[in-house]
């Protein structure tokens, strides 16, 4: 099973689809397979029910969080320098991640395939963080979409019942986030100390009415 | 506890007020009750004594595992994977090592490779064991049948201390490897246990398999289809009591299981009989693994000489690695940026997942047979919750 192969049946099967293939520098030699939010259910849905082989069993999903990263690569460019050629050392930045991911790796139990490792990305990670959900067509994402959610705050389109997992109703951040930064104090009963009660209101804004 | 009486009722909204066609009972079991295994709760409307919904609720033992795990080193997370399925450490323990030896492209010598097979077996053993004998005390059948199974599974761990150091959280492997080599006398200690097991099974089976009472309780209760296990990612001992010939020592054939000559048994009807019936056949299974890898144990060196396990820095990617954990399909998924810890780390819980199907197996059944449809599934809280 070649993912170059799987890439062209979807394509030639979920007109309009925009994939592009993650190549994975480790030597697992698992790359992945970038699918737009839009089609995203199609392409699941092709990959379940149509594909070659099918993938009926679809074994973990989970959220990564990728904020804004600046990368700086140096190069050498061949600048004028007081008139004369020289080799120097420009640095380009450029802005990478900022979105949240949803990845999906799929199985064949018939035949005995895999890993096809699906990843849907959102738009941003404040407002625009929406994916389709993949629990009509695998139940087994039901419980780990809703902990990406509740983790991540990844909002699962078309999920029949999303609610936070682990943590507890109420409970306003997203933990597995890189930027999330702990309360002080866990409790709900805050305690006396005034400093420590300072610091734990600006966590939680909409719980205890800021600060 | 409340009763929605038809005056309460009126406070509530059409939505909520629409499945009600008489006086339903609301009970939350657990997290603290004798049979959920652990901090779990059922939010159960029953009616009379049927079950007309079932919501379960999680969280009561998270900790966030995965976020500690960003924060340690590769090596650090080792110890903590024992905190996950705490009843099978080992095993843990090597789904680690094996994503992590799928990141990075490290190769385990042959011995470290037999020495998991003997250790996770093991394992497998004194799980089944255990959880079979907490399957009859769920039925009922109080003490006895659970202490003969825990009187085997003390057995093996008695074995895991003196190999590790501790009888549950073993922290045995590394990756390119494993911690130490066997004591002395450690073999012949197990091949005792291992010869001593059947015989075991035997008289659990004779007191038990067709015990009328035992047939009665768990035939047809909570059966699952084939192709709802698949469709709902069920795993291990879960799916292939419905059927599902998907068994990863088979179909990944990771580490050295090729070389091992085992059946797998499937079951037929999906049900909560099948399910106990196929531990204790899958038991016989791995009894005839670990003779095997017993007999053929060679010498030589337990840790790959090329790894370095402190201050590792795998090269920056990803990797899933997954095994037939006891429970069912047990999964690390790791990206690595470079940095001496990993950037993502997930776990996937085999028996979180399992438990989707929970409301399904115990619709219109009894409020009795929700903690033996509940034992069945064989769940782990430090696992379902993390």
């Amino acid at each position: 099973m070649n993912l170059e192969e799987i890439k062209s049946q979807i394509e030639a099967n979920v007109p309009g689809c925009r994939l592009e293939i993650i190549p994975n520098g480790s030597p697992s030699g698992q790359h992945s397979l970038l699918v737009d939010v839009e089609h995203g259910f199609a392409v699941a849905s092709f990959l379940r029910d149509g594909a070659t082989p099918r993938f009926d069993f679809c074994s973990n999903v989970t959220g990564i969080d990728w904020p804004v990263k600046e990368v700086s690569n140096k190069t050498k460019v061949k600048k004028l320098v007081d008139g004369v050629e020289k080799e120097v050392d420009e640095v380009v930045k450029t802005q990478t991640g900022g979105y949240l991911e949803a990845v999906y790796h799929l199985y064949s139990v018939e035949q005995r395939e895999g890993p096809v490792v699906l990843r849907m990305r959102t738009e941003d990670r404040a407002e625009r963080n929406h994916v389709p959900s993949l629990t009509p067509l695998w139940r087994s994402a039901e419980f780990q979409e809703r902990e990406a959610y509740d983790l991540f705050g990844i909002l699962f389109d078309g999920h029949p019942d999303l609610r936070r997992l682990l943590m507890w109703e109420g409970f306003v951040d997203h933990p597995m986030r890189r930027d999330y930064v702990d309360p002080d104090d866990y409790e709900y009963e805050p305690t006396a100390h005034d400093e420590v009660l300072k610091r734990a209101q600006a966590h939680r804004p909409a719980q205890e009415g800021g600060l | 506890m409340s009763i929605l009486t038809d005056a309460s009722v009126d406070t509530l909204s059409k939505d909520e007020t629409d499945h009600l066609t008489g006086d339903l009972l609301e009970i939350s079991m657990g997290p603290q009750h004798p049979s959920t295994h652990g901090v779990f709760r059922m939010n159960v409307t029953l009616d009379g004594e049927q079950v007309v919904k079932l919501k379960p609720v999680f969280g009561y033992l998270h900790r966030n595992h995965e976020k500690i795990a960003e924060t340690e080193s590769y090596l650090g997370c080792m110890p903590y994977t024992d905190r996950l399925d705490y009843i099978c450490s080992i095993t843990n323990n090597w789904a680690y090592a094996l994503a992590v030896e799928t990141l990075a492209g490290i190769k385990v010598p042959e011995r470290a490779e037999y020495l998991r097979v003997i250790t996770g077996e093991l394992t497998r053993l004194q799980n089944h064991a255990g959880l079979i004998g907490f399957l009859m005390q769920d039925m009922g059948a109080s003490g006895t049948p659970l202490m003969y199974a825990f009187r085997e599974r003390e057995k093996v761990l008695d074995l895991f201390e003196a190999l590790t150091g501790a009888r549950m959280m073993c922290n045995y492997m590394r990756f390119g490897g494993c911690r130490c080599d066997l004591p002395a006398g450690w073999l012949d200690g197990a091949k005792k246990v291992v010869e001593g097991f059947p015989k075991f099974l035997d008289e659990f089976e004779s007191l038990l398999k067709t015990n009328e009472i035992l047939m009665a309780r768990t035939q047809g209760v909570g059966i699952v289809t084939k192709a709802q296990a698949i469709n709902a990612g069920l795993s291990g001992p879960m799916a292939r009591a419905s059927g599902v010939d998907y068994d990863l020592r088979k179909v990944d054939k990771y580490g050295i299981y090729d070389r091992f000559n085992f059946r797998v048994p499937l079951g037929e009807v999906g049900d909560v009989y099948d399910r106990y019936m196929l531990r204790v056949l899958e038991m016989r299974e791995s009894v005839e693994i670990l003779k095997q890898a017993i007999r053929d144990l060679p010498e030589g060196p337990i840790m790959d000489p090329n790894t370095k396990i402190r201050g590792f820095r795998p090269k920056a990617g990803e990797a899933y690695g997954r095994i037939e954990g006891p429970k069912g399909e047990l999964g690390f998924y790791l990206i690595s940026d470079g940095s001496p810890n990993p950037y993502r780390y997930r776990v996937r819980p085999p028996t979180l997942i399992n438990l989707t199907l929970l409301e399904d197996m115990c619709l219109g059944h009894n409020v009795a047979d929700i903690v033996i449809i509940l034992g069945s599934i064989d769940i782990v809280l430090g696992e379902v919750d993390r």
